[in-house]
């Protein structure tokens, strides 16, 4: 019965209920969004998640890896996750196809701070694969655009091929968000920019320091640029969110391994403002 | 001449006496009531943690010499059953274990069901636990109990479970609970507490399941000089406490040394052999694997121990972050002594000397601190 279903979820932290892919859209070589239903249509009808958040999803007799949901599609009434092939997991999942069968536990974590920033100028930066946590964060902005200033995507990738929910950017720029990409290579057509994406921070005209946030996602190195070339530009540090990524493995804050320093990026992230985890992400090794 | 302190939560303020001659009496209804008995015995040359079904299965006459990398049982010239400190293992075995299966899935002709998998261990009655291991369970109460999530078998055994301490009546050169206001003395966390005397126990009642168990045997009033006798047994063990660690302000002392050289200095002796890790009583690491049978249509998840300690712990996909030995022994020892104090509220350090004991190259974490603290950046 679905109540007991969503009581599990709860009440046994391991416990994960079963899922189907729906529909897989390819986005990039080696990446896909996986559309996920719950099978039990009660459960899939409840969940509910924050911007951010992430889920565990497990292949029985393979393993559980920790994913960000990418968007809560509601066409199909389905919560999407946008993988990149990497590992067992990965792999497995990709060779599932629609129908096939998986299972997730989540929401877990927490979430990008719409809540916190109402009237705020909101300024979204990603680095590859680091858009898709965001994603969510986009949608939030349309669907509650008068809540916000001015809304802004900065996003870099190695090369315009690998530009992720490129087929998004023109509507999301008609809904009202500023759309910069750039990239780290040239190919022939690409007519944007070409550098690292703090440079993109660095050129972002209009600023209101003082009346924006930034939410960060991306590989650590490039968030460590992002955030000089913020601070540089006028934004404190408690303005400046970040989303990290350790090995998560319960992401209930059992079983330890993805402390940095007091934090499980679990349960206390993924997403931490900026001052909070400053002085524990940039010790190398932590 | 001093006072008798009684446990903060003892619902029976008088101390009782049980005879060694009703022990086994005491053991068969603890069996019979439904209990695993589990207490301390001789295996492999060292006092550890199994079942305990007659008198004779307790290290009577056996003590344990302990110091940095060295552990050895020597024969007592009396016949004490307690007469020893600490082994390598802790009652965390019994309600956080080794191995454990914590799902499973099962592939019908529905597709895969998951489920809870059921956990058959009776209710321990833990025989024997320290000062230290009690506050080693308080400690881990926090993060399995405590928390916003709950971890469901360490719930289950540690509500079920009986808890007979035994009060410390010696001291290793490794102990230093006095420093961690642990022990020796067992205040609180028991059902039962004892000490032990030549033909007796003083018994302490801190709970009324403790009550319970007694009910039936020939317990007495324990008389005036029986008390003295046990206050002077358990002064002997805080009076051997030789080893101390200043634990002032020490998170802050260690998150802002952590990049001390001290850390290089202890990379080049660490062993990263996970000793520490897994006889510590309070560490909480683990990790789940996936076990399949032939079929691939049952699978269980199994949590097993892990380490931050071990290469790969700390793996994702970028690579691996702790990957010197410096790294692994810096979050070892400031999360134990620091940083746990921002999570749950307490030190993870209890002062039971295990990590000193065990570890080959007898790195002692209290000298450590001690080397940090001298010469902060």
């Amino acid at each position: 019965m679905s109540v007991q279903a969503s009581s599990a979820m709860v009440d046994n932290p391991w416990l994960a209920q079963s899922v189907e892919v729906a529909t897989v859209t390819p986005e990039l070589p080696g990446v896909a969004t996986y559309h996920l239903r719950f099978r039990d249509a009660g459960l899939n009808e409840r969940y509910r998640f924050r911007p951010g958040q992430f889920n565990m999803l497990y292949l029985p007799g393979v393993g559980e890896i920790a994913i960000s949901l990418s968007a809560a599609n509601e066409m199909s009434g389905t919560w999407d996750h946008t993988i990149r092939v990497a590992g067992n997991v990965t792999r497995t999942l990709a060779g599932l196809g629609v129908g096939g069968e998986l299972a997730l536990r989540g929401p877990y974590g927490t979430s990008w701070p719409l809540d916190e920033c109402t009237g705020a100028d909101v300024i979204l930066v990603a680095g590859g694969i680091g858009l898709a946590p965001l994603r969510p964060a986009i949608h939030a902005c349309f669907t509650q655009r008068k809540r916000f200033g001015r809304t802004t995507l900065l996003y870099g990738a190695r090369s315009p091929d690998m530009l992720l929910y490129r087929r998004d950017y023109d509507v999301w720029a008609d809904r009202g968000l500023n759309v910069s990409a750039t990239v780290d290579r040239f190919q022939p057509g690409w007519s944007g920019d070409v550098g690292v994406v703090p440079l993109l921070v660095d050129r972002l005209r209009p600023l209101t320091p003082a009346n924006s946030v930034m939410f960060l996602c991306g590989p650590e190195v490039m968030m460590r640029y992002t955030v000089r070339s913020a601070l540089e530009r006028g934004l404190r540090r408690d303005q400046i969110w970040v989303s990290l990524e350790r090995n998560m493995q319960c992401a209930v804050g059992l079983c330890g391994h993805c402390q940095l320093g007091p934090a499980f990026v679990c349960k206390d992230g993924p997403v931490f403002r900026y001052d909070k985890i400053e002085r524990y992400l940039n010790v190398e090794g932590l | 001449m001093k006072a008798v302190a009684r446990p903060r939560n003892s619902p029976q303020s008088e101390t009782l006496l049980l005879a060694k001659q009703d022990f086994q009496a005491f053991l068969d209804q603890l069996w019979q009531g439904g209990y695993r008995v589990v207490g301390p015995t001789i295996a492999q040359q060292a006092i550890v943690y199994d079942e305990i079904r007659r008198v004779e299965d307790l290290p009577r006459g056996w003590t344990d010499e302990q110091s940095g990398g060295q552990y050895r049982l020597t024969r007592r010239d009396d016949e004490a059953w307690f007469g020893f400190v600490v082994g390598p293992h802790s009652p965390k075995r019994y309600f956080f274990p080794p191995q454990v299966a914590v799902t499973q899935a099962d592939r019908t002709s529905n597709g895969w069901q998951f489920s809870e998998v059921p956990d058959q261990e009776p209710p321990y009655a833990l025989l024997g636990v320290r000062a230290c291991e009690l506050a080693a369970i308080a400690v881990q109460d926090r993060t399995f109990i405590n928390e916003q999530y709950v971890d469901p078998i360490y719930r289950r055994r540690r509500e079920r479970a009986l808890i007979v301490a035994v009060n410390c009546t010696q001291a290793a050169s490794t102990c230093f609970c006095t420093s961690m206001n642990t022990g020796p003395r067992c205040t609180q966390g028991f059902d039962l507490a004892l000490t032990e005397l030549p033909d007796s126990f003083t018994v302490e009642v801190g709970s009324e399941r403790g009550a319970d168990v007694l009910s039936s045997l020939p317990v007495t009033r324990a008389a005036p000089g029986s008390l003295l006798a046990a206050e002077a047994a358990r002064q002997q063990a805080v009076d051997q406490i030789t080893k101390g660690l200043d634990t002032k302000d020490i998170r802050d002392l260690l998150l802002s040394n952590l990049e001390h050289p001290r850390w290089d200095e202890v990379a080049t002796r660490c062993l990263s052999c996970t000793n520490c890790t897994m006889v510590c009583p309070t560490c909480f690491c683990s990790s789940v694997k996936e076990v399949s049978d032939l079929t691939g249509d049952h699978v269980q998840r199994e949590r097993e121990w892990d380490t931050c300690f071990n290469w790969d712990f700390s793996y994702m996909n970028g690579g691996i972050v702790r990957n010197q030995i410096r790294s692994r022994y810096r979050q070892w020892l400031t999360h134990k002594l620091a940083s746990w104090i921002d999570q749950f509220g307490v030190s993870g350090c209890v002062g039971c000397g295990r990590c000193i004991t065990w570890c080959p190259v007898a790195i002692d974490l209290t000298e450590e601190v001690a080397a940090i603290r001298e010469n902060p950046a």
